[in-house]
């Protein structure tokens, strides 16, 4: 990590020139996740070197952290006292800050045991359109006063607000872990998941590819033991999670697969649809990564009738779901109340 | 309000049955949990389904009448506090689970379904709802929904927030907005993250999906006594340190122990300063380790005695006390007040022995029972409304409370909402520029403010008069507005 460093009053200086100037700004950590939807016009407005976590109280289970703070930097921090992101955020292209994990909310492969990275962010220091620099949430476990603006911002692409600092919830690493895997078919795997995710074994991840089903068992070691006995399979490769994780694995390489790459969540035990394509499944079933050649509107149907959306995830073009007309509104209203001159990544989502 | 033209509109809207308009069967809605604070509601309305709800909502908004929704009405900070001018929408009938799915472990339920009739409607598929506010047994799941209510095991399982995957919403406008649904994520803003905790300012929830958990095989509780309340802070920071997350860690101080004991014979020890109760859950032989484990951590941080349950019903009683803290407070006391601050677990020590100050400043009992794990006070105030001043005294009391919280890097509430209970300690906890981010955002969603106005933001007009704030030192919570 290149030190510490506070650039908050210039970022604020920055929004407040373009809100007077009426121009539009493009919010960027370390770009790790440029490919994904729409570029939007106007200046950069670089959070990258924005850095250094702020306060770390491993006994409080709560870090905060600037925004562009890079992940790498602190996971290696946490790892120190034994402790880890709760949401384990992909690092892709290698890269990702603390600020662009939360402005596109994804959560990585223990979402369905661990939380969505919302859930972990307790409090978040931000600017809105007008320049403003406001403070929600806060540093504490459970705070319920005033609109909860911190988990709002979560996955809004900077659409929101620039920001600056964030507070997340830290969880212990678990004692133990191990990997098992076993030759399974993607339907046999799915019926196997759901059944698996109705007990309590200590199952934290999930992923079925090419014809393979492993399983993440993380918790204390006799239970660890008790589980593997009763689950069976052949020990696998843990480094199979950070891979998945940040999309390192062959399913995720457009070369060597080709069609394109898409973000499907669904209900856990939702059927596959009939779209052609490769399926990497995670999360116990309710998070699929199809790569196809079928048209954009046929697989946005196809899992509309699962009860599922999905992201084209390689596309700048209409990446993101369309959103009913009146939803929409609700969220343009919003745009408005927090960036009236839509300076803020103009574009970027909706 | 045209009175006479509302009672016509909802008369044709609702059997006679389902609309309350005069005497004394408007009574048990003039308040909800927080009973210092009444006004009987100009109109109740008791829609039976959904449609009957939006066509109440659409005479509101025609004839501009302020609505305040109602669950079961056991808020503790007068969220459903009624108008005299406006319409009380009680959401109860709406009550009912319209579907449990195992594999989905999924929920989907009205908003008047009780929080308790969730967890035994997936119990025989060995699935639970874990959020258990104290007041399970009668809070519906849309009240929970609209406080974000949260219950003794969040520190592991979350508040409501956590375990909610989708809602439905009609807003003001007589809009129904889905959010989310049976997935993990949902496309868009996460507005389901933001209307859990919204004090029904943002529109009324008309259906909720819940996450449900396997039921854990193997469940643990220890009782420790410790001869002073510092030793037990030390021990909840030396448990968490270890990389233990126990299910639920709660703390009762002498007086809260002395009551509970006297009511229920739980059989707490009553020469110790603080006792903690802590639950652990998971496979058999993690928790039957940790139990060990925690044990050494509380004997080392000072605990005079540690007990570990020996069986269900041992467990049972432990926590019996713990949850009949509140009436068994009732007991020793005419009347009292409880708040609801968070602070960070390390301020612990201190903050109590500020409290105790406090308490002999303005000279009240005070008895402290604590989510101890996620740093969730409820010092309960004993007073007697009956003696002049007392009530008012309480009040101002409690009010420093929350402000010592904020002052320590804490929250005003940590589950029970802001309400009409703390819209002053909202002033202390934000600044003018929050506040009016918050209004904005209440006006995109609902611009001519029908829905519950009044409640969980305050304007920054009141923040300005001094009545119920307390200045530390001379600094304004806002100095840079005109006071008058």
């Amino acid at each position: 990590m290149s030190g510490a460093l506070d650039l908050a009053d210039r970022l604020q200086h920055a929004v407040q020139e373009a809100y007077a100037a009426e121009r539009p700004l493009r919010i960027a950590g370390s770009g790790s996740k440029r490919f994904l939807g729409s570029s939007p016009a106007g200046e950069l407005l670089s959070t990258a070197q924005h850095v250094g976590v702020i306060d770390y109280r491993p006994e409080e289970l709560v870090v905060t952290a600037r925004a562009g703070t890079a992940l790498k930097d602190l996971a290696r921090i946490l790892a120190e006292q034994r402790q880890m992101l709760p949401f384990e955020p992909p690092e892709y292209l290698g890269g990702g800050t603390l600020g662009g994990a939360v402005a596109a909310g994804f959560s990585g492969p223990g979402r369905p045991w661990y939380g969505a990275l919302r859930d972990a962010v307790l409090g978040i220091e931000m600017l809105n359109g007008y320049g403003q620099r406001l403070r929600f949430g806060g540093q504490v476990m459970k705070n319920v006063a005033g609109y909860d603006v911190s988990r709002l911002l979560c996955g809004s692409f900077g659409t929101l607000g620039v920001i600056l600092g964030v507070s997340v919830r830290t969880r212990p690493q678990p004692e133990h872990e191990c990997t098992l895997t076993f030759e399974m078919e993607r339907q046999a795997a799915l019926d196997r998941v759901v059944e698996l995710g109705r007990s309590a074994l200590p199952i934290s991840a999930t992923c079925q590819v090419d014809g393979r089903l492993s399983l993440r068992l993380s918790g204390s070691t006799p239970d660890l033991d008790d589980a593997v006995r009763t689950l069976g399979g052949e020990p696998g490769d843990s480094a199979l999670w950070n891979a998945v994780r940040d999309h390192s694995v062959s399913h995720f390489d457009a070369s060597e697969s080709g069609g394109s790459l898409w973000r499907i969540s669904v209900p856990f035990a939702a059927p596959y649809p009939p779209l052609d394509g490769t399926w990497l499944t995670e999360w116990a079933g309710a998070l699929r990564w199809l790569r196809t050649t079928e048209a954009t509107t046929r697989v946005r149907e196809a899992v509309r009738s699962i009860d599922g959306y999905a992201i084209r995830f390689d596309s700048e073009a209409d990446a993101f779901m369309p959103l009913d007309a009146h939803l929409l509104r609700y969220h343009q209203r919003i745009k408005t109340a927090f960036d009236p001159k839509g300076i803020l990544n103009p574009g970027r989502m909706y | 309000m045209d009175r006479v033209r509302l009672l016509e509109k909802l008369g044709a809207v609702l059997a006679p049955a389902s609309l309350i308009t005069a005497g004394p069967a408007l009574k048990p809605y003039e308040t909800d949990g927080l009973t210092a604070i009444r006004e009987i509601p100009g109109v109740v309305a008791l829609p039976e389904n959904l449609t009957q709800l939006a066509q109440v909502v659409a005479v509101c908004r025609e004839l501009s009448v302020p609505l305040v929704p109602r669950g079961a009405g056991t808020g503790l900070s007068g969220g459903a506090r009624p108008l005299r001018d406006g319409v009380l929408i009680g959401l109860a009938k709406l009550n009912r689970i319209l579907r449990v799915d195992p594999d989905n472990r999924v929920a989907v339920v009205e908003p008047g379904v009780r929080n308790l009739a969730i967890s035994e409607a997936a119990a025989p598929y060995g699935l639970y709802y874990a959020p258990d506010p104290s007041s399970q047994i009668a809070c519906s799941i849309g009240g929970n929904v609209a406080e974000n209510s949260g219950g003794v095991h969040c520190l592991k399982y979350g508040l409501t927030v956590h375990n909610v995957v989708g809602l439905k919403v009609l807003t003001s406008a007589g809009e129904e907005l889905c959010l989310g649904g049976a997935t993990l994520d949902a496309p868009g803003f996460d507005l389901l993250a933001l209307l859990n905790g919204s004090e029904g300012m943002l529109g009324i929830v008309t259906q909720v999906t819940v996450r449900l958990l396997p039921e854990p095989p193997c469940k643990q509780v220890l009782l420790a006594a410790f001869p002073r309340v510092e030793s037990a802070a030390d021990a909840v920071a030396a448990v968490i340190t270890a990389g233990i997350i126990p299910a639920g860690l709660e703390m009762m101080d002498r007086l809260a122990v002395s009551a509970a004991e006297q009511y229920v014979h739980a059989g707490y020890p009553l020469d110790a300063a603080a006792i903690l109760l802590c639950e652990l859950d998971g496979g058999d032989a993690e928790v039957a380790a940790r139990c060990v484990q925690v044990e050494q951590l509380m004997r080392r941080a000072g605990a005079s005695d540690v007990r570990i349950a020996k069986d269900a019903a041992e467990r049972e009683r432990m926590w019996l006390g713990r949850k009949a803290a509140f009436p068994a407070i009732g007991r020793i006391a005419p009347d009292y007040y409880c708040m609801d601050g968070t602070i960070p677990r390390a301020r612990l020590a201190e903050v109590l022995s500020a409290i105790d100050r406090l308490s002999a400043e303005f000279e009240l009992r005070v008895a402290n029972v604590f989510h101890a794990g996620d740093g969730n006070l409820h010092p309960l105030i004993l007073y007697d409304a009956n003696i002049a001043d007392e009530r008012r005294r309480a009040e101002a009391f409690g009010g420093r409370i929350l402000e010592l919280c904020v002052g320590v890097g804490g929250s005003i509430t940590g589950e029970h909402g802001v309400g009409v209970e703390k819209l002053d300690q909202m002033c202390v906890q934000f600044g003018a520029d929050e506040l009016d981010q918050m209004h904005r955002l209440k006006a995109a969603f609902d611009p001519e403010c029908l829905l519950n106005p009044g409640k969980a933001v305050p304007t920054l007009a009141r923040c300005a008069e001094l009545g119920g704030m307390h200045v530390h030192a001379g600094n304004l919570p806002h100095p840079e507005l005109e006071r008058f």
